[in-house]
C-alpha cells in the first residue's frame, strides 16, 4: 500500500503507548492518557456526546462561514418563513435566519458554560479540598456559608446576583457562578474527607510536607475526578440557567442570538410560528444532553477503581 | 552506657476525652541501640500501632518522652525530625497515593529537603531495594503488592533515616513475597546500620527480624526479652506463652 | 461405593478479558467426602475462585465450564438459579474472612440466626428461636440469651466468626466452605474458632472445604491438602505429611516461611517455573 510509510510511525506511536513499561515520565503519562481514551470510546454513550459537543465547538468557531446570513440583518419581507431550502430553520419575527442565529448563540452558550466551570470548579475544588482536609474552623465557616448558598434554588440565587449586579452577559457569568461552586465544594470537601486520614497522606506528611503542599498535591488530584464529572454534569444546569436568564431578559439582551433570549422572543409566535422557539429549545436540549452523557461516561473513565 | 538511637519513657496515649477516653498506651518505654531492630509483638488493639505513630508524630496528643539520640523529639515534628526518622506503613495498596507516578512519589522528599542529584538519588534507591530503575515511571496500580511495598521502603530511605519504624510491613503480602521484602529489610539494616522498630502480630517475622521482642496487650508491655528467649520459650508472662504456643499451635512438629 | 459429598472434574473458569479469556482455573478436579480438605495457595492461586464455583457464585460474565461438578450426585452446575438458592445455605455453606462484612449490620444477631434457619427448614418461630439459642451454645458462646440481642458491631471479631458459623450452620448443611475464616482474626482466637468449627462440622456429619494462604494451619487442621497454583492443583497431599512434599511448590512455600525455632540468615524466595502450568494440562 502507498500509506505505509505514513502508517510507520503511527504504528510505532502506538506501540509506544502499548508498551507494557514506560520507560520515561512522559510515557508514563501519555499512557494513563491513552487508557483513559480507550475506556472513553468503549463507551458509546459518553463517546457520541463527546462527538456531538465536538461538532458544536467547531460549527460555533467555523459557523459564521458557513451561512450567507448576517446575524443582524433584518429583512422584514422574509419574517416567519417555516424552514425551507432557503431558510433552513426558517426566520424570525424580524426575517434573520434562524440557522445562523443558532450557529452564533452556540459561541455564546458554549462560553459562558465555559466560563463558569473555569470559574466555578477551581473555587469549589479549592474550598472544599482544604475545608475537608484542614477540618477545624475553616471547615466550619467555609461549610455554613455553602449550606447558606445551597438553601437557595439556583436560579433564583443567579436572578438576584443579576438583579443587584445589572443585566448582561458578564453579570450572568459571574452570577451562575456564584450559585454553581457550592456543590462543588461540598464534594470535593466529602472527597478531602475520605483520604485525609489515609496512609499515602500520613506517609507524605513523614517526608515533610507542608498542609499546602498536601492539599495542592495529594488531596487535590484524588477530589478533582469527582469535581470534573460534577462540573460535566453541572454544565446542562449551567447552560439552562444561563438560558433561563436570558429567557427572563436577566441575560444577554436582545438582539444578541443568545439561545434562552431566542427562546424568549420566540414565545409569542410559539403557536403560529413553531420555529422560532422549538429550534432554540432543541439546541439547548441537545447541548445539555450531550454534556450529561460525558459526564457519566467521565465518571466510568476516571473512577481510580477501573484502573 | 552509649545513647540509645530511639528511647521511649513512660509513653501514654489516650483516644477520647471524659469517660469515653480509651488507654490506648499505657506507660511505655523501651530503648533501641543503634543498628539494632526491636520488636513490638501484639494482637489487635494491643497499642503497637499506635506507639509508631505517636514517635512519628502522627498522634501528637502523647505523655512521656520520645528521646531521639538522647535529644526529645520536637513537637509538634520538624523536618529535621522525619531526616532522622522514617515509617513504613502496613497496607502498600493504601500507602502510595493512586494518582502519582512512583516517580513523583519518591521526588517528593527530595524536592521538599532540596536535595542535588534527585534521578540519580531515585534509581539507586530503587536499585536497592531489588526493583529496575523503570519502576520510577509506573504507577501503583500497575505494580504488585510486593513492589508497592519495595517503593514504600524506598521512599522511607530516600532521606537516609537512621531509625526506620515498620508498621506490620508484610501482614498484607502473601509469604513468598514477605520472604523477599524482609530479606531486603534485613540486607539494608546491616549495609546501613539503620535501627528499626518492627511491629508485627506474626511471632514468625518478629523473631526472624529483630533482636529482642516487647510483648504488647491492652496497651501495655507485659514483657520484653531476647529472641534465643523467646524461642527457646523461656517467656515468664502468662499471655507471652499464649501468644507463643497459638503461633506454635500450627507448626508441625519438624 | 455410593456417590462422594462433592465431585469436582476439569472445572475451568474464565474471565473475559482485554485479550480474549483469561483462565482464573485451569480444569481442577477432585472428590471430598465426609472430611476435611484443605486448599492452600497464595493470592491469584485461584483457591477462592474454586469456592465461589462451586457454589456458582462468580459473576455472570466469568465462563464456567466442567466435565463434572455434583454435589451427592445433583449436578451443581446445571441447576437453575432457583434451585442453587435453596442449596446455597441449605446444603452449601459459607463461610468469609471478615464477619463484619457478611452479617447484615442492622439486624440483631438472633433474628438473623433465626432467619437463616426459617428460610431453609420450615417451623415455628419458637422452635427457631430454641434451635438458635442451642446452636449459638454449640459453637461456645458463653452468654446466648444477651448475645441474640447484639448487633454486628457491638461484637468482637471471634464472637463474629462463631455468630457467623452459628447461622450457616443452623439449616444442617452437608458441605462447608470456609474462606480464610480466620485470616482476620488474632492468632490467640484462632485456635478457638477451628476448634469450634471442627467440632460442629463433625457432629453434622458435614464436608468441609478450607481455603486459605496459611499452609501450617492448613496442614494442622485438615484430613487433605490441595497445593493450588496458577489456577491448578500442584500437589495433593495427606496433611500431616507436609514436611514430606515433593512438588518443588509447596517445598518453596514452606521453606519462604521464617522459622520460629532456629535463627536463618536469609530467607528463601520462592522461584516459579513456568513448566509447572503446562506439565499439568497434558
Amino acid at each position: 500500500m502507498t500509506d505505509t510509510p505514513v502508517m510507520q510511525p503511527r504504528g510505532s506511536l502506538r506501540e509506544w503507548l502499548r508498551a507494557p513499561t514506560a520507560s520515561s515520565p512522559r510515557q508514563a503519562r501519555a499512557q494513563a492518557v491513552w487508557r483513559g481514551w480507550q475506556r472513553l470510546i468503549t463507551n458509546r454513550a459518553a463517546f457520541a456526546g463527546l462527538i456531538v459537543l465536538l461538532i458544536l465547538v467547531t460549527l460555533a468557531v467555523v459557523g459564521p462561514w458557513l451561512t450567507p446570513y448576517s446575524v443582524m440583518g433584518q429583512d422584514l419581507s422574509v419574517r416567519l418563513q417555516p424552514p425551507s431550502a432557503q431558510h433552513l430553520l426558517g426566520t424570525d419575527d424580524l426575517g434573520r435566519d434562524i440557522l445562523t442565529r443558532i450557529l452564533y448563540g452556540a459561541r455564546i452558550t458554549l462560553m459562558m458554560a465555559a466560563l463558569v466551570a473555569v470559574i466555578a470548579g477551581p473555587i469549589g475544588l479549592a474550598v472544599g479540598a482544604t475545608a475537608g482536609y484542614l477540618g477545624g474552623w475553616f471547615d466550619i465557616v467555609a461549610m455554613r456559608l455553602v449550606d447558606v448558598f445551597l438553601s437557595f434554588p439556583s436560579l433564583i440565587l443567579a436572578l438576584a446576583f443579576v438583579a443587584a449586579l445589572g443585566p448582561g452577559i458578564e453579570n450572568a457569568v459571574i452570577a451562575i457562578s456564584l450559585s454553581a461552586w457550592p456543590p462543588i465544594a461540598r464534594l470535593a470537601r466529602a472527597e478531602a474527607l475520605t483520604v485525609r486520614k489515609s496512609d499515602y497522606i500520613a506517609a507524605a506528611r513523614l517526608q515533610g510536607a507542608s498542609p499546602m503542599r498536601l492539599i495542592m498535591k495529594h488531596v487535590m488530584p484524588i477530589c478533582l475526578p469527582s469535581v470534573v464529572v460534577r462540573v460535566t454534569l453541572n454544565m446542562a444546569g449551567i447552560i439552562l440557567t444561563a438560558a433561563g436568564l436570558g429567557f427572563l431578559g436577566l441575560g444577554a439582551q436582545p438582539p444578541s442570538p443568545e439561545w434562552g433570549a431566542m427562546l424568549a422572543s420566540g414565545r409569542q409566535f410559539m403557536l403560529t410560528s413553531w420555529w422560532l422557539a422549538a429550534t432554540p429549545g432543541a439546541a439547548i436540549m441537545l447541548v445539555s444532553l450531550s454534556f450529561n452523557l460525558l459526564g457519566d461516561g467521565l465518571r466510568d473513565v476516571l473512577d481510580p477503581r477501573n484502573d | 552506657m552509649t545513647t540509645p538511637s530511639l528511647e521511649i519513657v513512660s509513653l501514654s496515649v489516650a483516644f477520647g476525652h471524659g469517660r469515653a477516653s480509651v488507654q490506648a498506651v499505657d506507660k511505655a518505654s523501651f530503648r533501641v541501640a543503634r543498628g539494632e531492630a526491636f520488636g513490638i509483638i501484639g494482637e489487635s488493639g494491643s497499642g503497637k500501632s499506635t506507639i509508631l505513630r505517636a514517635i512519628t508524630g502522627l498522634h501528637d496528643g502523647y505523655d512521656g518522652d520520645v528521646l531521639i539520640n538522647g535529644n526529645p523529639a520536637p513537637r509538634p515534628r520538624n523536618r529535621d525530625f522525619f531526616k532522622t526518622v522514617q515509617m513504613v506503613f502496613q497496607d502498600p495498596y493504601s500507602s502510595l497515593h493512586p494518582r502519582r507516578m512512583i516517580r513523583a512519589t519518591l521526588m517528593e522528599p527530595l524536592e521538599i529537603y532540596r536535595l542535588d542529584r534527585r534521578e540519580a538519588r531515585i534509581a539507586q534507591v530503587l536499585l536497592d531495594v531489588g526493583l529496575a530503575p523503570e519502576f520510577a515511571y509506573r504507577y501503583p496500580h500497575q505494580l504488585s503488592g510486593g513492589q508497592r511495598q519495595r517503593v514504600a521502603v524506598a521512599r522511607a530511605l530516600l532521606l537516609e533515616p537512621e531509625i526506620l519504624l515498620l508498621d506490620e510491613p508484610t501482614s498484607a503480602l502473601d509469604v513468598s513475597v514477605q520472604a523477599g521484602v524482609l530479606n531486603v529489610l534485613n540486607a539494608l539494616r546491616r549495609a546501613r546500620g539503620l535501627s528499626y522498630v518492627m511491629v508485627s502480630h506474626d511471632l514468625r517475622v518478629v523473631a526472624h527480624m529483630c533482636s529482642r521482642i516487647a510483648v504488647m496487650t491492652q496497651g501495655r508491655i507485659v514483657e520484653e526479652l531476647t529472641v534465643e528467649d523467646l524461642r527457646a520459650q523461656r517467656a515468664t508472662q502468662p499471655y507471652t506463652r499464649t501468644l507463643i504456643a497459638a503461633s506454635r499451635a500450627a507448626v508441625t512438629a519438624d | 461405593m455410593t456417590d462422594p459429598l462433592l465431585e469436582v472434574r476439569n472445572l475451568r473458569v474464565a474471565y473475559p478479558s482485554a485479550h480474549g479469556y483469561s483462565d482464573a482455573l485451569r480444569g481442577i478436579s477432585f472428590t471430598l467426602g465426609r472430611e476435611k480438605l484443605g486448599i492452600v495457595g497464595e493470592s491469584g492461586s485461584g483457591k477462592s475462585t474454586a469456592g465461589r464455583a462451586i457454589m456458582r457464585l462468580l459473576p455472570p460474565k466469568a465462563r464456567v465450564t466442567a466435565d463434572a461438578l455434583r454435589l451427592s450426585g445433583f449436578d451443581l452446575l446445571g441447576a437453575s438459579e432457583r434451585q442453587m438458592r435453596d442449596i446455597r445455605g441449605g446444603r452449601i455453606a459459607m463461610i468469609l474472612q471478615d464477619p463484619r462484612y457478611a452479617l447484615n449490620p442492622l439486624k440483631t444477631v438472633g433474628a438473623q440466626i433465626m432467619e437463616s434457619y426459617r428460610i431453609h427448614i420450615k417451623g415455628s418461630r419458637a422452635e427457631a428461636r430454641d434451635r438458635m439459642l442451642a446452636m449459638l451454645e454449640d459453637v461456645r458462646i458463653r452468654d446466648p440469651q444477651r448475645v441474640t440481642g447484639l448487633y454486628p458491631h457491638e461484637l468482637s471479631g471471634g464472637m463474629g466468626q462463631r455468630v457467623m458459623i452459628a447461622m450457616m450452620l443452623i439449616p444442617s448443611p452437608k458441605l462447608v466452605i470456609a474462606d480464610e475464616p480466620t485470616s482476620a482474626l488474632d492468632v490467640t482466637v484462632r485456635g478457638q474458632i477451628l476448634d469450634v468449627l471442627n467440632e460442629r462440622v463433625e457432629a453434622q456429619g458435614a464436608g468441609l472445604i478450607l481455603i486459605s494462604h496459611d499452609l501450617p494451619l492448613v496442614s494442622d487442621f485438615c484430613d487433605r491438602v490441595l497445593v493450588m497454583y496458577g489456577g491448578q492443583i500442584m500437589e495433593e497431599l495427606a496433611a500431616h505429611d507436609l514436611s514430606q512434599a515433593s512438588h518443588p511448590y509447596t517445598i518453596a512455600l514452606n521453606a519462604s516461611l521464617p522459622p520460629l525455632d532456629h535463627a536463618v540468615d536469609e530467607l528463601i524466595v520462592p522461584e516459579y517455573d513456568p513448566t509447572w502450568l503446562t506439565e499439568a494440562t497434558e
